[in-house]
């Protein structure tokens, strides 16, 4: 009876243990697939060429930019009201049933599919607003996206500032926005700025919403203005994936291997900024 | 001034939700003003691009519901083995390398699961059982299974380290196993985290897009048959959008209707699962 426990208890041990090797192990598969079959066609031309139906001169660069577009709008309104959202819950409301609302609806807006944002982007951007398929209506879209991540990533970074360095300002004679500006946002700004880059990665990835935007098109010129038509990474390594031919294949797995690196970049700043500002308090 | 800036700032959150709403509810208003509900509710036949349309939501709700499930016989039992291993048998040192990798996992773009579903899991499939379809729901639903893997992971994970010391060491005391710790202490311990973590898994497998897109196909049929191609709600809003779609036809109308049923069943599924997390949470 001990014995076949014994038995047992070892079996399930490794049992756990390969399902958790399951897990690293696709990451490993997917990863050496990928390098496989996109590093032959990576090269400088790739970067820096337009799409094209030759898949030996067909290049990222319309969709390099079209995301640096997104990116760079989407960031800064992100930032604002992901930040105000989160002073005044933390600093200024009320306990009451309009704030726990305001919060449950950021719980809930981080669990709606990505795609539905891409429907509101549609009827509200595109069409209501009269924007078009524009980058502009693309990162206002992005923007509402990741506001429930940056929203949630600011409340903790603030929430960690100790309540003792508040009350040293306001002992000194400063006032509420004072203390806000001079102790608070300084102390939680590398959370916040953490919190921040990790939601533009996601943007980054997202393919979903900006196709029912509008950005699955063939663009072969820099946008320069806001209002023009886009398309970016994700969305060109889609349409590539979607052709039948082998060549087309191998040029989306080099896309994807840039987005990667891209998306590796940025995550290792954000862990970086963690380990170096960290504050203990 | 500054509340008020700061006050404004934080409605927009609550008007993104009420914008979603109203634009799925007016559009999906509008829609039922030229499809009977009765015939989207009943019909077994989803055509609005070809000539002969037809509304019927139940193919695409057939092949969300395959990939859903699939993948979560794949997300489940794996996800809840790793959090036992990392919660009860772990070395530190081999936490601190699988949660960093798990982490990766989790932020892994959706576009490129969908390119490893098509160009190697299907191949594989095809290569094991060749009367296999190109596009399938079964290589889509493997991936949407990995995809959401390190989620049940780390949420069942999260709520089997919230289990206290004592507990266990009194199980250990009795001279149970670590496997029979785990299994008759933590897990029950830690069921509604469990379950919760499984709701929501199940919630984003629902709303999943880019793989089922790119793996399961576009060909929307009542079937259950997981070697065939299917098509999920998600990929059909994708592939309406990837034409041009003049605003106000009845394909345009089509979408925001699709969108209103995703919307509701993911909603529904969120809310069960805080309700879970809140109502049945152990207090140690």
């Amino acid at each position: 009876m001990t014995k076949l426990r014994k038995i047992k208890d070892v079996f399930f041990k490794w049992l756990f243990f390969a399902a958790t090797a399951f897990g690293m192990l696709s990451l490993v598969v997917l990863v050496v697939d990928i390098l496989y079959q996109g590093l032959p066609r990576l090269s400088w031309e790739f970067i820096t060429n337009f799409p094209s139906f030759n898949p030996d001169k067909a290049g990222i660069k319309a969709a390099i930019l079209g995301s640096v577009w997104v990116i760079g709008l989407t960031a800064p309104m992100a930032l604002f009201l992901g930040v105000a959202t989160a002073l005044y819950l933390e600093e200024y409301a009320k306990k009451n049933w309009f704030t726990r609302l305001i919060q449950t609806n950021i719980s809930n807006l981080a669990g709606v599919p990505s795609i539905i944002y891409g429907i509101l982007g549609l009827a509200l951007f595109v069409r209501a607003m009269k924007l078009g398929p524009s980058i502009l209506a693309g990162a206002f879209t992005m923007a509402l996206l990741v506001l429930p991540i940056v929203v949630v990533a600011a409340q903790e970074a603030i929430r960690a500032v100790p309540q003792t360095l508040r009350h040293g300002a306001y002992a000194l004679g400063a006032s509420k926005w004072q203390t806000i500006r001079g102790i608070v946002l300084p102390s939680a700004a590398p959370g916040i700025l953490t919190g921040m880059i990790l939601s533009l990665s996601r943007a980054i990835g997202e393919t979903a919403p900006l196709v029912v935007v509008g950005a699955f098109v063939f663009v072969r010129f820099a946008p320069t203005d806001p209002l023009d038509k886009f398309t970016v990474l994700p969305i060109q390594i889609y349409s590539w994936v979607s052709q039948p031919k082998a060549a087309f294949h191998e040029l989306a797995a080099s896309g994807i291997i840039v987005l990667l690196i891209v998306l590796l970049l940025m995550n290792a700043t954000a862990v970086l900024l963690r380990n170096k500002y960290q504050k203990r308090f | 001034m500054v509340p008020g800036v700061l006050f404004s700032s934080s409605l927009i959150t609550v008007l993104t939700t009420v914008g979603i709403v109203l634009v799925l509810l007016t559009e999906t208003v509008a829609f039922f003003g030229e499809v009977s509900i009765i015939e989207f509710i009943t019909s077994d036949r989803w055509t609005p691009q070809f000539a002969d349309k037809h509304f019927g939501i139940l193919p695409l709700l057939v092949g969300t519901m395959m990939i859903t499930v699939i993948a979560s016989l794949v997300a489940l039992p794996i996800g809840l083995a790793t959090a036992i291993y990392l919660s009860e048998y772990a070395p530190e040192r081999v936490r601190k390398v699988v949660k960093p990798i798990l982490e990766v996992l989790a932020g892994v773009p959706t576009i490129v699961y969908g390119y490893f579903a098509l160009t190697f899991v299907t191949p594989l499939i095809r290569s094991l059982i060749p009367e296999t379809s190109i596009y399938n729901a079964l290589s889509a639903s493997i991936v949407v299974g990995i995809m959401i893997l390190p989620m049940v992971a780390s949420l069942s994970e999260d709520a089997m380290l919230a289990v206290p010391r004592k507990l266990r060491d009194g199980a250990f005391a009795l001279g149970a196993t670590r496997f029979e710790v785990a299994l008759k202490v933590v897990v029950p311990a830690a069921l509604s985290g469990i379950i919760a973590s499984f709701v929501l898994a199940l919630s984003r497998a629902i709303g999943e897009t880019m793989i089922v897109t790119i793996a399961a196909g576009a060909l929307a049929q009542v079937t259950f048959n997981p070697l065939e191609s299917v098509q999920t709600m998600t990929a059909f809003i994708v592939n309406i959008s990837l034409g041009d779609v003049e605003p106000g036809s009845i394909e345009s109308k089509s979408i925001f209707a699709v969108g209103m049923t995703l919307f509701v069943l993911t909603l529904t599924l969120n809310l069960i699962a805080q309700f879970i997390s809140r109502r049945y949470k152990e207090e140690y």
